[in-house]
């Protein structure tokens, strides 16, 4: 009996020639067993590692972001968002355009590419800013999982210069979350109190939109009543007039109406 | 124990196995546009050729011919998988620059090259030497060319800068060559070139003669 015992089955297994069929399968089978339990152990016992890698670079991408969207940060890290992606928008349309890198699509460059801008007719042009890209990047914020911000580049002409800002909405495509202004050159003192917190924090929780998707939110003379009005700047007439026609541009259908329109019916 | 310890030099310069058999140059070109990516890669082939050869020595007398190639490439996969999710573990950023080199070290004909040529017919411990040997010979190669890319290319080693580019105010103007990929084989073939001129056994008899045109007329 002692023949069936696994130390001689295995002693008459060697003892057989290497050209030997058992053998050959024999060989193969524990070769790539031992193969896999040796791969398989270490996949398990390094995935954490691997874990903690990948979610120190989400962080990592997430702190540049938020650090590339000056005066925003306070609003991104208070609203306790956990994910963070660009996406750039083909604007006529309302659609992502998968194939351009959000990395490295620069906006500015594009509204003065004429292969990548269009011109906007006089009567739409209330930002006056003549030419516009037809791609613009949006980012998008999400909160466990869910859409919970997005942040949209505008521009418009103030009373001496261009206003650069990022206007930042809640999911329901309507609500202001933050307007922050990141560049400018209005008059010192006066049209540059639009880069005021006092003034930046009347901003949040307005309504942009009345009820047939047109935009009405407008900076007004003296006390803003109601949800579609923010207090003016005095002295400042123009470039408050400026933020209006800037966001009505932006909103509109030249603007990021479309996707708006799209975000409204939760199609992002 | 003198014929032991050339196992381990021979490979250095005398039948060192990038120079004198032209093995494993694609990854020789692609990880040495800095010293640090070639000292990663250098390291992570020694050891995944030090395990495969200890490992397919020490089952030699049991390898059925007919199936030792995948035997062997199944053995060396294993531990290129472990090596690269090792890296991705512990050496993240170094990873990502590797990129898929890490796993090509499977095809890297150096580390087959050992175990058919060597490992599968000589006992563990002249296996272990040989493959140690081996795989410092190919560091040798990877960290000579990357030191030379990466000063010339970057005027720095190792990420320290050793000499001041021109766009801080410095002297040097980097030579982006170095940076692409050409470079590497313009170092490789200098180096050989040097090695066989220092030792001469090393050139290879022409495959064909240059016959004379009179000869060709007139076969």
């Amino acid at each position: 009996m002692s023949n069936l015992s696994p130390i001689n089955w295995w002693r008459r297994l060697l003892a057989l020639p290497n050209e030997n069929l058992t053998k050959t399968l024999v060989v193969a089978f524990l070769v790539t067993f031992i193969a896999s339990i040796f791969v398989s152990i270490a996949a398990v016992t390094l995935r954490p590692f691997h874990l903690a890698n990948l979610e120190n670079e989400r962080q990592e991408r997430l702190a540049a972001m938020v650090a590339a969207l000056p005066g925003m940060s306070g609003i991104l890290t208070g609203a306790g968002v956990d994910d963070m992606e660009a996406h750039i928008v083909d604007l006529a349309s309302g659609e992502f355009a998968a194939n351009i890198d959000p990395a490295t699509f620069d906006q500015r460059a594009a509204a003065n590419d004429p292969a990548l801008s269009s011109p906007i007719p006089s009567d739409a042009d209330v930002a006056g800013i003549k030419q516009r890209s037809d791609f613009a990047q949006v980012i998008i914020l999400r909160k466990d999982g869910k859409l919970h911000l997005v942040v949209l580049p505008v521009r418009g002409i103030g009373y001496k210069s261009m206003l650069y800002a990022y206007l930042a909405i809640h999911a329901d495509g309507n609500t202001i979350a933050g307007l922050t202004f990141y560049e400018q050159g209005e008059t010192p003192g006066i049209g540059t109190r639009i880069l005021e917190p006092e003034w930046q924090a009347l901003w949040p929780g307005k309504q942009l939109l009345d009820e047939n998707g047109a935009a009405i939110i407008s900076v007004v003379r003296g006390e803003a009543v109601g949800p579609f009005e923010v207090d003016g700047i005095s002295g400042a007439t123009r470039t408050s007039n400026g933020v209006s026609n800037m966001l009505h541009f932006w909103l509109g259908d030249y603007g990021f109406g479309p996707f708006l329109s799209k975000l409204r019916d939760g199609e992002v | 124990m003198k014929e032991s310890l050339s196992y381990l030099t021979d490979p250095l310069v005398k039948a060192n196995p990038v120079t004198l058999h032209i093995l494993g140059i694609c990854s020789a070109l692609a990880v040495t546009t800095s010293l640090s990516t070639a000292l990663t890669m250098a390291g992570a082939l020694t050891v995944v050729l030090i395990l495969s050869s200890v490992a397919i020595s020490s089952i030699r007398n049991h390898i059925p011919t007919s199936i030792r190639l995948i035997v062997q490439i199944t053995i060396i996969a294993s531990l290129v998988i472990v090596m690269d999710m090792l890296l991705r573990a512990f050496a993240f950023e170094m990873s990502k620059r590797l990129s898929i080199f890490v796993g090509l070290i499977v095809t890297n004909c150096l580390v087959l090259g050992r175990a058919e040529a060597f490992a599968r017919q000589n006992p563990v411990w002249p296996s272990f030497l040989d493959a140690l040997g081996n795989g410092l010979g190919y560091s040798l190669i990877l960290l000579i060319v990357g030191a030379i890319r990466e000063l010339f290319g970057a005027g720095a080693l190792l990420g320290y800068q050793v000499f001041p580019l021109v766009e801080n105010g410095g002297w040097f103007e980097p030579l982006r060559l170095m940076q692409l990929a050409p470079s590497a084989f313009f170092i490789l073939g200098l180096l050989i070139w040097i090695i066989r001129s220092w030792r001469p056994e090393q050139v290879e008899e022409p495959e064909f003669q240059i016959i004379s045109p009179n000869d060709a007329r007139h076969p």
